[in-house]
Formats: C-alpha cells, structure tokens, sequence
C-alpha cells in the first residue's frame, strides 16, 4: 500500500467472452469511473474474475470488489494474499452495515405552512414565558435590591451604553443631515424655509432618534448578548450555574436588562441632540436658517409632549433588546453553528418588534392625542 | 519487519517566546507501528503532534514524514501528504454543522470523484468499523457520547485510508469500559489497515496493550524510546513515575497476563 500515490488508476478489461481482468490500485483516490463501469459488467454465470493485476487496495477498493464479486456470484482468482483479510472483513460487514435507505421525506407545502406557522406559535409563546419568568426575577431583586448585582449593571452601562455613544452620534447627525437636506427642496419652493426647524425637530425627536438608537443597539448589543449566552450554553456554563445555586436570569439577564434600560434613553437624549445639530447645520447651507433663529424656533414649534413621547419608548425598547436577545442565547443547543443561527435570530427579530411597537406606540399617542 | 522510517525528528527546536519547549530533539517512528508519546503537561507532546502533521512549525531541526521534508515542502505536496494521514482530535474536532455520516464522507467528496452513493455506503461502513451503529451516522455531534464522539472522530481520520493515523488522547475522558473498547478497535484496525499509528496519551492501559514503542519527553527531549518493558528497566527520574505507583502496576499485571498481544507484531 505504500506505493499507492504512484501507480496507475483502477482498470477493468474484458478478457475472453467469460474472464474480466482487474488490475491498478484499487484505492479510493484511483477509483474514478470504475464503479459504474462496474455496475454495467452483465451478470453471466461462470464469469471469471481474475485480481492478479490488483497493485494496491484500501477500503473502497474491497468494498466495490466485495460487491462486484456478491452480484456476479464469481470468486476472485489469483488475488495478492495481502489484500484477502481486508476482504473478508467487507465481506462480514457488507450483509450487517448497509446503510438504511432513507425515506424521501418530502411535505406538502401546506404541510410545510403548518409546521412554519406551529414554530412561530411555539416561539412566540415560549418568548412570552421567558419574559415572564424574567418579570418574576426582577420583582425579588426590586424587592431586595442589596441582591443586585451592581457591577455587572455598570459594565454593561459601559458596553452598551458609553461605548456606543460614537457610531450613534455619527447615524443620527448624518440622518438629521439627510431629513434637512431633502425638506429643504420642498420648503424653499413654498417660501416656508423656517418650516424645517418643525420637520427635523419633530422627526428626529419622535421617531428617527429613538428609532435608529435602538436598531444600532440590537445590532451592537442584542447580538452580544445572543452570542455570550448562547456559548455559555453550548459549554454548559449555564447548567454550571443551575448546579451552583444560582440563577442564571439573575446573574446574566437582570444586569443587561437594568444597564440597558438606563443607557437606551440616554442614548435617545445624546441622538436627539446630534440629529438636530445635523439639521442645524443644513438649514443654514441650504436655507439660509441661522443658529439662533432655529433654536428659537425649535422652542416654539416643538412642545415638550413630543420630545418626552420619544424618549418613553426607549426603555421599551431596551426590554425588548435585551428579552430577545438573551432568549435566543438560552435557546442555543448544539455547537458553534447554532451559537452562530441564534445570534442572527436575536437581531432580526428584536429590529422587528421595535418596529412593531413603534407602530403600536403610533397609534396609542394618536389616541391619546399626544 | 523493515525499519523504513514512516517520520524522523532531527534536532527540532521549538519555543515559545522564552519558553523553550523542544531543545534538539529527535525521534523516529518505524512503519506499522503502534508509537505513543508520553510526558507530563507543559512537556510539549501536542507540540510534536502538531509540527508532525503541518499545524505548526519548528523554530529548527528537520520533521520528514512519508519521506517529505515538511520545512521545504510546497502547497501541493503538503496537500498530498495530507490525504495519506488521518488526524483525530482530542475532542472530536467533528463539524457540527454536518451529521456524522457527512463528517466521515467530508474528505471523499472533496478529495475522490466517487459517486454519492458510495461514499454514502463507505462512510457508514467505517462507522460501524469504529464501532457505532448505523443510525449515529444521522446523528449531530452536538447528540453524541464522548465515546461515541471519540470513534466518529476516528471513523473520519480513516476515510481516505491513510497510511499513517495520529490520535490526540484517544481514551481520555471515556470510562474503563469505552477505553478497553478503543484498545480493541486500535488493535483490530492496525491488523486489518497495516495502519502506523502514532498517539498522544496517558492512559496506561492503553500503552501497555496497544503501544509498540513509547517515547517519554522530558525537558525539551525524548528521554527514553522503547517497549513499556523496556522502559519499565530503565532508571530514570522521568520515566520510573510511569512504572510506580498502584495504577501502573495494576495495568502492568494487567498487560502481562494477557499474554504478549502488545509486542506480536502483524506480519
């Protein structure tokens, strides 16, 4: 066999109307094409089979001849008797680990709509029973709030929070940039360029800033926390803890939830800010809006109900961050692929929800005429 | 038996920052047979293993395996050699994303042109020569024993039918009874294949059934080569803790008793 990587590719030849002459290496890396040159030999009683050019085989070699000399009902003739215990051992295994034919499986697509809508119900409710539980934690750590565990509650503040300030500031002034800049056409056409103090200030104040801080923090920290949860699971840390006496909703998603609840609003205020400097900036390029004029606009136009509706859904938000995101890294099972699929998860379905409650949060203000 | 000389470490030197792991070292390994490393923690053994199979490379010093120098060796022979061994991982290395019958057909697919059903077959055949029933083969890693992760990892080093097989603590972290069953099947394989194996481990039954020749690294070089036997008469500080102490006697006795099957060489 050591002589494998050197010598020729699996032959067959016809020799006479009866004999079939085998030689080359019968070695996986030499085997091409010989297996369905194999299948077409027609099964004749009498066939000879003569192995004596046979140089080199391994495992896929006698187990294509194991089969050829099963179908033929023909025994190997003059075969090297250093190949023959290798032979019969595929001989033994041939009749007893033949894999099992797996069943096409395949569904209807009703079928499949079915399980798809069964799986979101399933999730849906199985989200629901975590924020749940995690509701309960919260209420005996508000209860006994030496309990806590502060530190973790500050590093995440960190993380979350302080760490973001950049890429956030930078989003919504360039969005405070880009609503300016398209009203801007609009407005200068009616004369009514002061008017766009009330299109930013509204905007960015009730809906982009809150909005875009959010998205930002599902994608920076919701992944996070998805991906660190959902690794301690596949390595069991989580069942660690189980075993400890400690309860890994307090230890890994009470901090998160409380960190983020704080830093998501004040990310909001630091948004707010940012996106009317951007509109500030552009309002005067573009249309001739000084610095004083809009602040002193903005004061007129933008009541204190508008600026306080936005910032009330951030901690909503946040819960909703940190619910799903945890909840997918608890979900994981398996390994690193898994780890990989809930991260994603996390954030998709944490973008969705904010959305949907921004909705929601739409509709309930219109009602109450906020 | 020929002594052609499957690998051959002259004077590797390796070291990790100050730290010097192997000082001129140099080893040998013979054709068809079963090698062991042996040495405490920090004793650079998984060090050897993976400069010999192209993980990592020595500071200085010549590794030829298969008769490849691996300091000058170029992508393409590097490749080639790399379809001649079979690797299996301290913990299985076994892709999670693929259940274990496409783990083990992984390096036929990408190395052979053999059509899919046969891979299919030959890789549920080699599963069960590493001992586990057909239906683990639809299983995913994540659903496996340690025992049952440890020989699907094995049944994936075989899949090209190496040549040479190099096993990272095959036993460790299985219960007695697991291990005595991969003794067997190491047995079982190197008669059957004409497999040189070379391992890792410290598990002591398994180095007195299994292992031809033991080499025992101590800082930085190989302080002694050869059969547990032999090593059970030399007297050095390095060596005598594998030979002192109830469990090696225990597997001492244990080895002898069952009645030369660890130096009876195949033929």
């Amino acid at each position: 066999m050591a002589s494998s990587s050197r010598s020729a590719e699996a032959s067959l030849a016809i020799a006479g109307p009866q004999g079939l002459h085998l030689a080359g290496s019968w070695t996986s890396l030499r085997l091409a094409g010989i297996a369905a040159r194999l299948d077409a030999v027609p099964a004749n009683a009498g066939t000879e089979l003569d192995a004596s050019g046979i140089e080199a085989m391994d495992t896929a070699g006698a187990w294509l001849l194991q089969k050829l000399t099963r179908r033929l009902n023909a025994p190997l003739r003059r075969l090297k008797p250093e190949f023959a215990p290798l032979l019969a051992a595929v001989a033994k295994d041939l009749d007893t680990h033949l894999p099992a034919a797996t069943p096409a499986s395949s569904t209807g697509w009703l079928a499949q709509l079915g399980q798809l809508s069964q799986q979101s119900l399933l999730q849906g409710g199985a989200l629901l029973a975590f924020v749940g539980e995690t509701a309960v934690v919260l209420a005996q750590g508000l209860r006994h709030p030496q309990r806590l565990r502060w530190r973790p509650v500050l590093f995440n503040i960190r993380t979350a929070g302080w760490d973001a300030l950049p890429i956030v500031g930078l989003l919504s002034f360039l969005l405070g940039v880009v609503v300016a800049y398209q009203g801007a056409d609009q407005l200068r056409r009616y004369g009514a360029n002061i008017f766009v103090v009330d299109l930013v200030g509204v905007s960015m104040l009730r809906e982009f800033a809150p909005l875009i801080t959010a998205i930002i923090i599902a994608g920076r920290s919701g992944s996070a926390y998805a991906a660190q949860i959902g690794t301690m699971a596949v390595t069991e840390e989580i069942d660690a803890m189980r075993t400890l006496g400690i309860v890994p909703l307090e230890q890994l998603v009470l901090p998160k939830l409380l960190a983020l609840m704080l830093a998501l609003p004040l990310l909001t205020v630091f948004a707010d800010t940012m996106g009317l400097l951007g509109g500030m900036l552009m309002a005067r390029a573009q249309l001739g809006v000084g610095y004083a004029e809009f602040v002193d606009r903005l004061a007129k136009a933008v009541g204190m109900s508008t600026y306080l509706v936005g910032l009330a859904k951030a901690p909503v938000f946040a819960a909703v961050i940190v619910m799903v995101g945890c909840h997918q890294g608890f979900r994981t099972r398996g390994g690193a692929d898994s780890v990989g699929r809930q991260t994603t998860r996390s954030v998709v379905q944490a973008i969705f929800i904010v959305i949907v409650v921004d909705a929601l949060f739409s509709i309930i203000f219109s009602a109450l005429e906020l | 038996m020929s002594a052609e000389l499957v690998i051959e470490f002259k004077g590797v030197s390796t070291r990790f920052g100050a730290h010097v792991v192997h000082q001129g070292l140099d080893l040998s390994v013979r054709r068809a047979e079963v090698f062991a490393l042996v040495g405490g923690s920090g004793s650079g053994k998984s060090t050897l293993l993976r400069e010999m199979i192209l993980l990592q490379r020595p500071d200085s010093g010549s590794i030829r395996v298969l008769g490849v120098e691996l300091g000058q060796s170029s992508a393409a022979d590097a490749l080639a050699l790399r379809q001649r061994w079979g690797v299996m991982f301290q913990h299985g290395g076994l892709f999670g994303a693929l259940t274990v019958r496409e783990n083990i057909g992984l390096a036929l697919r990408e190395h052979t042109s053999l059509a899919d059903p046969l891979i299919e077959e030959l890789a549920a055949w080699k599963l069960s020569l590493a001992g586990l029933a057909p239906e683990v083969g639809e299983q995913y890693p994540a659903e496996l024993s340690g025992g049952m992760l440890k020989r699907a990892s094995l049944a994936r080093a075989l899949a090209l039918d190496p040549e040479l097989l190099f096993l990272d603590e095959p036993t460790a972290g299985l219960d007695p009874l697991a291990a005595a069953g991969v003794d067997a099947l190491l047995r079982r394989l190197r008669t059957l294949l004409g497999l040189t194996i070379v391992m890792v481990t410290h598990d002591l039954d398994l180095l007195w059934q299994v292992a031809d020749r033991v080499a025992v690294l101590a800082d930085g070089k190989v302080q002694g080569v050869g059969s547990m036997a032999e090593l059970a008469a030399m007297d050095h500080p390095a060596i005598k803790p594998y030979f002192d102490g109830a469990r090696a006697r225990s597997a001492a006795s244990a080895a002898t008793q069952h009645a030369g099957s660890p130096s009876s060489k195949p033929s």
